[in-house]
């Protein structure tokens, strides 16, 4: 019998083909290829590869976002002269930056940040349009739309992050760069600015979200391999009749915390804390600097921040002491 | 069984690995209120590295004030002519033996590294400079008490025994390559030497310490009341107190309650000294060494063309106090500011 006390799938189901359901609605493409099956893929999940669906949205989508990476990487390998090497050594450190303040939201030279808007609006085309996609998808196939959806508050975050603040704001130089080191120092150079993100009370519940899904997804997780030695992952069935495994499942964590989630409503529950995460830090973030300045001092004005004994001598801003050299 | 020795195997080498970090260990000095994270950590072996580099030279026997002063005896002396005779040779002998290189071949060795033939003449540039630097060590200890407080300066301080002190800066125009359309780096985005091989902005010393750009970038209310720096303002800040954790060898909390930076009240009075500090080492920068671009041959300067210019590690090369606090000026009041001696007459620098 399957074993799922393992990292791999002990079980590999050797069977016909599945083409998939048919899908309503027309257009121009179809599915193409008729699968094959990889053993080492089947391991981690299901063996058959393909056929594969790419349709006009998918196509675009591919096609413009690989116009931005191209934009992105062949300034950044530019920008070591085009050597392999230090492309490699440096690519860490390597970045396309937005235009600088100075420029605010009008059109700069392509070298100093026109490539990074064009980068930019390119990958935002190609999330919108792969957007699209799972939506028209999931519609194809007559599921609903929760993929989509749940894509789309990542989507959101994405848009405050790299456009809507920074329309707001009033300066593309707001946005982030594009780079691994780079868009690291800018997200610890954002929180320097505005006082302390840690004290944004949207990014503390992103926060909550970020780690509510991680925990949620273990204990799911971790609830139906535990009892798929009694048909546990069978949970759609489970759902609407309620067999030893769903019964097992709900009693262990009734005892643990006295309340329990179903076969059903745990996925609700892993969705929203998921898709919170995305929607309370958009939020957070798009507050940060156009209405709030200074997170801390907005935690000390609302009884968030507590005060501290002093333990070293009164400090006082040097500025501001008279005869002092500036 | 064999479970558990694979295991107990693997639990070895990660903890081998984390323990690679530091041989001794890092200890941690709590440095503010319990529950507040303020503590400065040290890397023992990295402290006692430095700590055994950092010992000072002799002090040769203090001098005789007494006597006519070296501006009556000898001639050409601008900044040390308040001194006596005794005094005045005290100090040329021990800069020869904090800043001429042991090695140097005859005709630069000893005196001959900054004198001609004619003790006087002001030929070689290396007297020019040094003129310069006896003024600057004087000023450091009379007017900028706020930085170096009674401990002071001396040539010592940052030359060790180099002709140049090896922790110097020029302004950095980048690895270049960027020409016509391809983006600029916006003087980030490489391994930067001067902030700690992070990828921010790599020459926050034009801006910081030769410049007056403002450097304070956090809102200081709430709705911001008109702030309008940038959060790539806000990098080049970050870069520049990089470097100084960098410079003296210590993180953040030595100086800040890093949950409010900018709010002096919660900041430690180690703050304050280097507010001083980068207040000295630009006006240093701008009255002492730019002035001598001139003076210096071209292979002394930058590749842009600059003098050296001094930054937080010319001095503290990587330790919170130079030298550990030890103080060599204290043996040397000669180069602690001029002598109140109303008969002598002001000197240049005195005129400032």
């Amino acid at each position: 019998m399957a074993e799922y006390q393992n990292l791999f799938t002990r079980v590999q189901v050797s069977a016909p083909h599945y083409h998939g359901v048919p899908h309503t609605g027309g257009g121009i493409w179809g599915r193409h290829g008729s699968g094959g099956v990889s053993h080492l893929l089947g391991r981690l999940g299901d063996a058959q590869i393909g056929p594969v669906y790419l349709g006009t949205l998918g196509l675009a989508s591919l096609l413009s976002g690989l116009l931005a990476f191209e934009i992105i990487g062949l300034n950044m390998w530019a920008s070591v002269g085009w050597s392999p090497l230090q492309f490699i050594r440096q690519l860490a450190w390597l970045a396309l930056e937005p235009p600088a303040p100075g420029y605010g939201l009008t059109i700069p030279p392509l070298k100093d940040g026109g490539w990074w808007l064009m980068a930019g609006f390119f990958l935002t085309l190609s999330v919108m349009l792969w957007w699209a996609r799972t939506y028209r998808l999931a519609r194809k196939l007559e599921m609903g739309t929760h993929v989509a959806w749940a894509f789309a508050a990542a989507i959101w975050l994405f848009l405050v992050l790299g456009f809507i603040r920074p329309v707001l704001m009033g300066s593309w130089s707001e946005a982030v760069p594009f780079g691994i080191f780079p868009h690291l120092d800018w997200t610890s150079a954002f929180s320097l600015r505005y006082g302390n993100l840690l004290y944004n009370p949207f990014h503390a519940l992103s926060i909550v979200f970020l780690y509510g899904s991680v925990l949620l997804f273990a204990m799911h997780a971790g609830t139906i391999l535990a009892v798929s030695r009694f048909g546990g992952e069978r949970e759609v069935e489970q759902t609407l009749d309620r067999g030893t495994a769903a019964e097992r499942a709900a009693l262990f964590w009734r005892w643990t915390m006295g309340f329990n989630a179903t076969m059903e409503s745990i996925h609700r529950w892993a969705w929203w804390c998921a898709v919170l995460c995305m929607i309370t830090g958009g939020i957070g973030i798009l507050l940060t600097g156009t209405v709030v300045d200074n997170w801390y001092l907005w935690a000390v004005k609302h009884g968030v921040a507590p005060t501290y004994p002093q333990s070293f001598p009164t400090v006082v801003d040097p500025a501001l002491v008279p005869g002092v050299t500036p | 069984m064999i479970r558990a020795t694979r295991l107990l195997v693997v639990l070895g080498l990660s903890s081998a690995l984390l323990a690679g970090c530091s041989k001794s260990g890092v200890e941690s000095v709590q440095n503010g209120y319990r529950g507040t994270g303020m503590a400065t950590l040290y890397d023992k072996d990295r402290v006692a590295a430095q700590y055994a580099a950092s010992q000072l030279p002799t002090v040769s026997p203090a001098a005789p004030s007494e006597g006519p002063t070296a501006g009556q005896i000898y001639q050409n002396v601008k900044v040390l002519d308040d001194l006596s005779a005794a005094e005045f040779a005290r100090v040329m002998l021990s800069i020869t033996e904090w800043v001429v290189p042991k090695d140097a071949p005859p005709e630069q060795a000893a005196c001959n590294y900054c004198h001609s033939a004619n003790l006087a003449d002001d030929t070689k540039y290396q007297k020019v400079v040094a003129r310069k630097m006896l003024q600057m060590t004087r000023d450091i200890n009379s007017k900028w008490q706020t930085h170096v407080a009674a401990t002071g300066v001396t040539c010592y301080t940052c030359h060790r025994g180099n002709a140049v002190p090896a922790y110097a800066w020029f302004k950095d125009p980048g690895p270049g390559h960027q020409s016509g359309i391809i983006a600029t780096r916006a003087g980030q985005n490489t391994p930067s030497l001067a902030s700690g091989l992070t990828s921010l902005p790599y020459d926050p010393f034009t801006p910081f310490l030769l410049n007056a750009e403002p450097i304070r970038v956090e809102g200081k209310t709430i709705g911001g009341d008109g702030n309008r720096s940038s959060i790539k303002q806000a990098e080049w800040t970050y870069s520049l107190m990089v470097h100084m954790s960098e410079s003296l060898g210590v993180n953040c909390a030595y100086c800040h309650n890093t949950r409010a930076w900018s709010d002096w009240s919660q900041s430690t009075p180690q703050r304050v000294t280097a507010w001083h500090g980068i207040r000295m080492a630009r006006e240093l920068n701008n009255q002492y060494m730019v002035p001598l671009t001139e003076t210096f041959p071209a292979n002394r300067l930058g590749v842009t063309g600059d003098v050296a210019k001094v930054n937080c590690s010319t001095c503290h090369q990587g330790v919170y106090k130079p030298m550990f606090g030890a103080s060599l000026a204290k043996d040397y009041p000669e180069l602690r500011g001029r002598k109140a001696a109303p008969e002598a007459t002001p000197p240049v620098a005195a005129a400032r």
